[in-house]
Order: structure tokens, then sequence, then C-alpha cells
């Protein structure tokens, strides 16, 4: 086992901290446009590189469109590339989300959650990501900017792993992490750079072009390949199963990284996947996403001064999801909250799908009741917290009906 | 800039032969242009290429998994964004040639040059706003605007490069509106005005004066973009054989007049040169739309006002370029 390393400590909020990961993480490219309240990481990252504090490429772009496939093209070329936005931004980007995951380019973007318009909005929920979680990247939604951090230096490790090559997005909350200064942990940059080194390219077989030769995997005259040919139903299906099997990979990989990062920092995040807390006797608990889970942990904590069993659990990655994880845990409670700050309009919140899904035809599930919150930046005040853990109490007795609880809202 | 190139009759099939950069057997239609303009891209090579090809035609024809005629490392993302891709390629480059990166790995080079790959629609209009991000941040690539005028991918829609009066599927001749009653944007203006170091039009007919421009856009240190002529059998309803004709015709009409610009600076070429200088041997433009069948409507006598602004339309471009012309 590897020994802790000293870290320096940092003021920073969470859009420094994505750049203190970035400045710190080898990158080749960086190609980003800025968004509201995503602002700050392409602002740091500029004064990086026109200080010469870093040596990369900052393509600063027309648009998020363009932002993503410069970054598309930079990996392919066999550069390591990042990129950054929040909401309309990401949306612009939604055609290139899917190409880039189906290219298996490990790109690393982290999105700072806002509202997507209309009406135009720049305050935080997830409705913006959970757009994309159909789109083939690895997501992992963050609690602060430490995790912001340690989280953006884990993905590119995440997604270069040759069973994975699948691209990577970080989330943190708008404005509630993003700007919101917090004492940070930084690791020193050679150990950053000796835990990730420079990216490197897999090599692949492609027979019938070059033989039984390991070709590497990029835009390279030694051995031409082609990147994104027609593909068309005879082998397009084949493609998108390879897609799903690496993602199925991923667990593995995300949890190995997770550990080995431990180690080296001394901070983990639950077992990588899913962070619970107080729940070994707890009757009820409430599953979450982002930063209400901080103050969740609060309210949990004085519930249990008041004797009443709860816990809460944080879904740190939602892609790929968890599922056997919460399976084996959610079965231990008689009732669950699910907090949603996203809603699929005519359906519920999407974390609660997923659960719904997640626990369908188990024994022992426990009653479930989604509650959508915190739309449009919409605070999660610490009282609506406790009120939402009564109402998951009365369950217990009551049942879960009406399943579909909006929060906050008048 | 290096010693002028001049394309070696003698040595080019030995060259094209032994690195073809593109294989035959694609799918593109006989007789089609644009796939020809690709041969003469590989005909003007300094070093390897890597190219970023937006949607389109030349990007369908020439891949379908797991087939490939490309020879050539080879990259298509989406349909409005090859110059975006391109930039990405840029500056991947340059980081990892900067930093060494793979110089004892004798399976990777980075040394070659950047191309990007696109159609009239991917140029004149989904992709103009990815193009001008790029011509303005000052990449290194070369940038090829194959223009056979419509979306023929998708089945001939009209596009922003479309001509005056032709038809396509999205301007039909009805008894209203007979084809496209707008006229062709004013691609290389657009592009000059980035005062990008080099811009040229090529048509398939020339192609020494081709293959030179080719080469100076791959040889020039930041952008360069080349618009070249594409002939669409298919969508233009014109005889396989024709092609070179009309890629001849375009520029003896001065419908498609060849120039550089070279640091803002506009240079007639070859034949529009000569034009310049013997205006007697300006063809009529019914000479070039005449063996079209999606002009075809513009020769009926009650449409004699089309052919007579189609001409007025090519007379104007054309003066407007000689004033510009610094060689005439
Ligand atoms: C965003 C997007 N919109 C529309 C399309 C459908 N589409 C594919 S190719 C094409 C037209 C291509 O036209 P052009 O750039 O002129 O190339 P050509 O096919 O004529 O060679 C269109 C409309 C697409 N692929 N992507
Ligand atoms: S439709 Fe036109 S441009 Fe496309 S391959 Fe056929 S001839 Fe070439
Ligand atoms: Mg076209």
């Amino acid at each position: 086992m590897q020994k802790v390393v000293k870290q320096r400590m940092m003021a920073l909020n969470g859009d420094e901290a994505v750049a203190w990961a970035v400045k710190q993480s080898n990158v080749d490219v960086v190609s980003a446009y800025p968004i509201t309240p995503q602002t700050l990481i392409v602002e740091r990252i500029s004064e990086f590189v026109h200080n010469g504090e870093v040596d990369m490429e900052f393509i600063k772009v027309e648009s998020e469109h363009s932002a993503l496939s410069a970054c598309v093209g930079a990996a392919a070329a066999g550069a390591r590339a990042f990129t950054a936005t929040a909401a309309n931004g990401l949306q612009l980007m939604f055609e290139i989300l899917y190409i880039t995951a189906s290219l298996r380019l490990p790109v690393v973007m982290v999105v700072v959650n806002r509202a997507p318009s209309g009406p135009i909005n720049i305050h935080c929920d997830h409705n913006d990501t959970m757009g994309a979680r159909d789109s083939g990247w690895i997501q992992i939604y963050t609690e602060d900017a430490q995790e912001a951090y340690d989280s953006t230096i884990q993905a590119f490790k995440i997604s270069e792993n040759p069973e994975v090559l699948l691209p990577t997005m970080v989330t943190l909350d708008g404005f509630f992490i993003s700007h919101t200064l917090q004492n940070v942990s930084l690791l020193p940059d050679e150990v950053v750079h000796e835990f990730l080194g420079v990216r490197k390219v897999p090599k692949i077989k492609v027979p019938e072009i070059h033989g039984d030769k390991e070709v590497p995997l990029m835009l390279n005259p030694r051995y031409p390949l082609t990147f994104g040919p027609l593909d068309l139903f005879d082998y397009y299906f084949e493609h998108k199963r390879q897609q799903i099997e690496a993602m199925m990979r991923a667990y593995k990989v995300i949890e190995e990284v997770h550990r080995e990062y431990a180690e080296i920092s001394g901070r983990s995040y639950g077992d990588g996947f899913i962070e619970p807390y107080r729940i070994d006797d707890a009757d009820v608990v409430v599953v979450g996403l982002g930063s209400t889970m901080g103050t969740t942990k609060t309210i949990v904590d004085e519930l249990r001064e008041e004797g009443k069993k709860v816990g809460s659990i944080r879904v740190r990655v939602f892609r790929p999801f968890p599922r056997e994880r919460l399976k084996k845990v959610l079965c231990n409670f008689d009732a669950v909250g699910v907090l949603d700050r996203g809603i699929s309009f005519g359906h519920y919140g999407q974390l609660y799908t997923d659960l719904c899904a997640t626990l369908y035809g188990v024994k022992d599930a426990p009653a479930m009741i989604d509650f959508v919150y915190g739309l449009g930046g919409r605070d999660m005040p610490p009282k609506l917290l406790k009120k939402i853990f009564e109402e998951v109490l009365e369950a217990r007795v009551k049942g879960p009906e009406p399943v579909f609880r909006i929060k906050g809202v008048r | 800039m290096a010693k002028e190139f001049v394309p070696n009759i003698r040595q080019l099939p030995k060259f094209m032969k032994e690195d073809p950069g593109i294989l035959p057997g694609h799918r593109a239609c006989a007789g089609c242009g644009c796939a020809i303009i690709l041969r003469q891209l590989m005909m003007a090579r300094r070093k390897p290429l890597v190219i970023a090809n937006a949607t389109g035609c030349m990007e369908v024809v020439t891949t379908i998994f797991p087939y490939t005629a490309w020879k050539t490392p080879w990259i298509h993302v989406a349909f409005e964004n090859a110059a975006a891709v391109a930039a990405g390629i840029d500056a991947g480059r340059n980081k990892l040639q900067r930093s060494g990166r793979f110089s004892d790995d004798p399976d990777v080079s980075v040394d070659y040059d950047v191309v990007a790959l696109a159609g009239d629609g991917g140029t004149y209009d989904i992709g103009l706003q990815a193009l001008s991000g790029a011509l303005e941040r000052w990449h290194n690539f070369l940038y090829i605007l194959y223009d056979n005028e419509a979306y023929m991918n998708t089945g001939i829609q009209r596009s922003g490069g479309t001509p005056f009066g032709a038809w396509t599927t999205t301007t039909p001749v009805g008894s209203k509106i007979k084809g496209k009653p707008l006229t062709k944007k004013p691609i290389v203006d657009i592009v000059v005005a980035h005062r990008i170091p080099y811009a040229a039009t090529v048509s398939p007919a020339y192609w020494v004066d081709a293959l030179k421009k080719f080469r100076k856009g791959l040889e020039t240190e930041g952008p360069a973009f080349i618009h070249a002529f594409g002939v669409c059998p298919r969508g233009w309803r014109t005889d396989t054989k024709d092609t070179i004709k009309l890629s001849r015709l375009a520029v003896e009409t001065c419908f498609f007049p060849l120039y550089e610009v070279v640091n803002s600076e506009w240079y007639l070429t070859g034949p529009s040169l000569t034009i310049a200088k013997n205006p007697e041997r300006k063809k009529p433009v019914e000479e070039y739309l005449k063996l079209q069948g999606r002009f075809r409507h513009m020769l009926l006598p009650e449409n004699k006002w089309m052919l007579e602004k189609f001409q007025e339309l090519v007379d104007e471009n054309w003066e407007i370029i000689l004033k510009r012309a610094k060689n005439v």
C-alpha cells in the first residue's frame, strides 16, 4: 500500500479546483467556450497558459459544438483533450457527445450543472447532464470542490484505460460548488504526473488493413486508419454492443482508479460509486446526487440526535449506473426518498426512474418516493430536507403514495 | 514558401502507384468530378495528409465499414464541423511535435499536413461558423471545399452554393417558381475577408494549375482555402463523359474563374488570365448551361430572361474579379 502524500491546501472554488486538476493532468489540448457558471474554469486555464505555467494548446473556439469537435480531432490525433461547459453549451454539443463516445475517444469534460433554457437561467439543476445520460459518456456527479478536483484527475485515467476507452463527464453543481470557496487539498504536480502519465494510445489489430501488426489507434501516417466511416445495419449494432460492453467493463476500472487514488490522496468517496452515510441501522434513507447530499448529511445527524433512524446515500457515478450496489443496499430499508434535481417531463425524475428499474421485481424492495426539487437553482433549505425525511418516515406506515412530490415550488 | 512546385508528369504515375493516398473501388458515381479532386489533391502532397472529412458524398462514397478507400489517416465526425475537427488535429499535432511525444516510437509519425474536406453544404451553410472560427484562430490547415452546388448526399437539395436558376429537389421547376431564385454566395470573398494567407479556386480540367494550388495551400503557414469545382453528373443531370468538358466550360465562360488570393492580393491564373487578356475568348454561358439537365428550363423561349439573368450574374462577378486582379 502506497503512503498518502503530503498535500498543499488552497482556498479554491469548484471551478478553480477543476482548472488546477486540468493544469496538473498533462492535458495536451483544451478546447472550450465560456458559459456561466463554467467560465472560471476557462479563465483560470487561460491564465495558466498565458503565464507559461503549463504547456498545452488552448483552442478558444467559437462555439461548444466546435469545442467538442476539436477535442475529438485532438484525441484522434493522439492527444489528451479536455473541455468544459454547462447547460446550453452541453446541448449545443449534443450531436458530438454521441460521436465522441462511439469513436471511443477518451475525452474528459467537466459540466458545471446549470438549468437548461428556457426560460434562460444560470443556476443549478441537473437537467442538462441528465439529457446527456444516454450519450455513451461515463458520468460522475461530485459533491464539492475537492471531489471535483479529485474526479477530474481520475476521469483521464478511467477514460484512457484500454478496457474502457469512453469519454467521461464530471459534473459539479453550478454556483453551489462552482463559485463557493472551499479548502481544497492539491496533490503535488509530480504525483499527478506519475498517477496519469502522458496520454498513451492503445494498439489494435486491423487485419484487413495492417495484417498482424498491432497499430496505434490514432491518426498516424505510418499506419493509416479510417475513423468514423459510414456504418449501416450490417455492423452498427455490433459497434453499439461494444460500447455497451465497454461501459460494463468500466465498473471495475472506476473502482480501481478510485482506490488507487485514495491510496495516494487519502480521500475516497464511498466505494467510488455510491457514498452511504449512517445507513447501517437505518429504517429509511434519502438518495440523491451532487451538493445537496452534503446538506443531507447534516440533516441525518440532526435527525439521529432526535432518535430517528435515518441515513443517506449519494450516487456518485450515474453512468454506468451502480445498479448491483444499489440493489443490494436499498433492500435493507423500509422506505427510500429519491432527490431529483431534474425531471423527465411526462414522467418522473431521472434518478427515480433508474432506481425503480433497478429494484423492479426485487424481493424486499423498499417503498420509494420521488422528490423533485431545486429546478433552476431553487434552494433546498435544511428545513425542507427535514420535511422530506419526515415524509419518507411516514411512508413506512402510510405507504409511498403519492410517489411523485414536487418540493419547494409555489 | 518553398521553391515552386511543378508537377512532373513523368514521375506522377509512379508516385501515385506507390503511395496513392486514396484507392480506386470507392462508390462515387461514374464521372464524379469530386472524386477527381481527391486524386489531384493526393498528387500534390509534399508529406502525408491527415484528413477531416465532413458528412457528404465524399465521406459516404469512400467508406462503409469495414471498407475504406483511404490509405491516408482520415476522420469523419459530423456535417458542420470539418474545420473544428481539423483545428483539434492541428493543435494535437503541435503539442505532440513540440513535446517529442512519439519521437522514439517507430510506429508513429506526427509529421503531416492537415486537410479539412467538405462539400458546399458543409461549407457555405451549416459549416460556415466552424470554418470562420478556424480561419480566425489561424490554424495551420488547408480547407478544401468541393463544390457540387447542392446537397448531393441527401438527394440534390439546394445549398447556399447552388447557382441561380438551378433545379434541385427543393428548388423544383414549378409553374410559379422555376429553380433557385437566388444566387451563389461569394464564398471565397467571405473566406478572404478573414485575411488568410492563401485562397484559390481550382477546376479539375486544369490539373497542373490545380496541383500547384493544392501544393501552395499545403505549404502555407496558417490557414489556406481552396474552392474546387466539382461536377456531379447525378445531381446536375449531365452525361458522365462530359465531366471534364464541363469543368473546362465553367472556366471558359467565366462562371468559375480560376484565381488565387495571396495575402489578400488577387491573381488570375491559367485560362482565366488568358481570357482577361483576350476578352473575345470568353464563351457565352449558354454553352456551359445547355449540357446540364438542371438548367434545361432556362433554355426554353419563355424563360429567356433566366438565361439572360444568369449571363448578367456571370458578367458581374467576372468584372469584380477583373477589377481585383493584380496581374491584368
Ligand atoms: C446536422 C446534420 N444535418 C443534416 C444532415 C443530413 N445531411 C447529410 S449530408 C448532407 C448534405 C451534404 O451536402 P454537401 O456538403 O454539399 O456535400 P455533398 O453530399 O453534396 O457532397 C445533409 C443535409 C446531417 N448529416 N447532419
Ligand atoms: S452524387 Fe454527385 S458528387 Fe455524389 S458521388 Fe455521385 S456524382 Fe459524385
Ligand atoms: Mg454538395
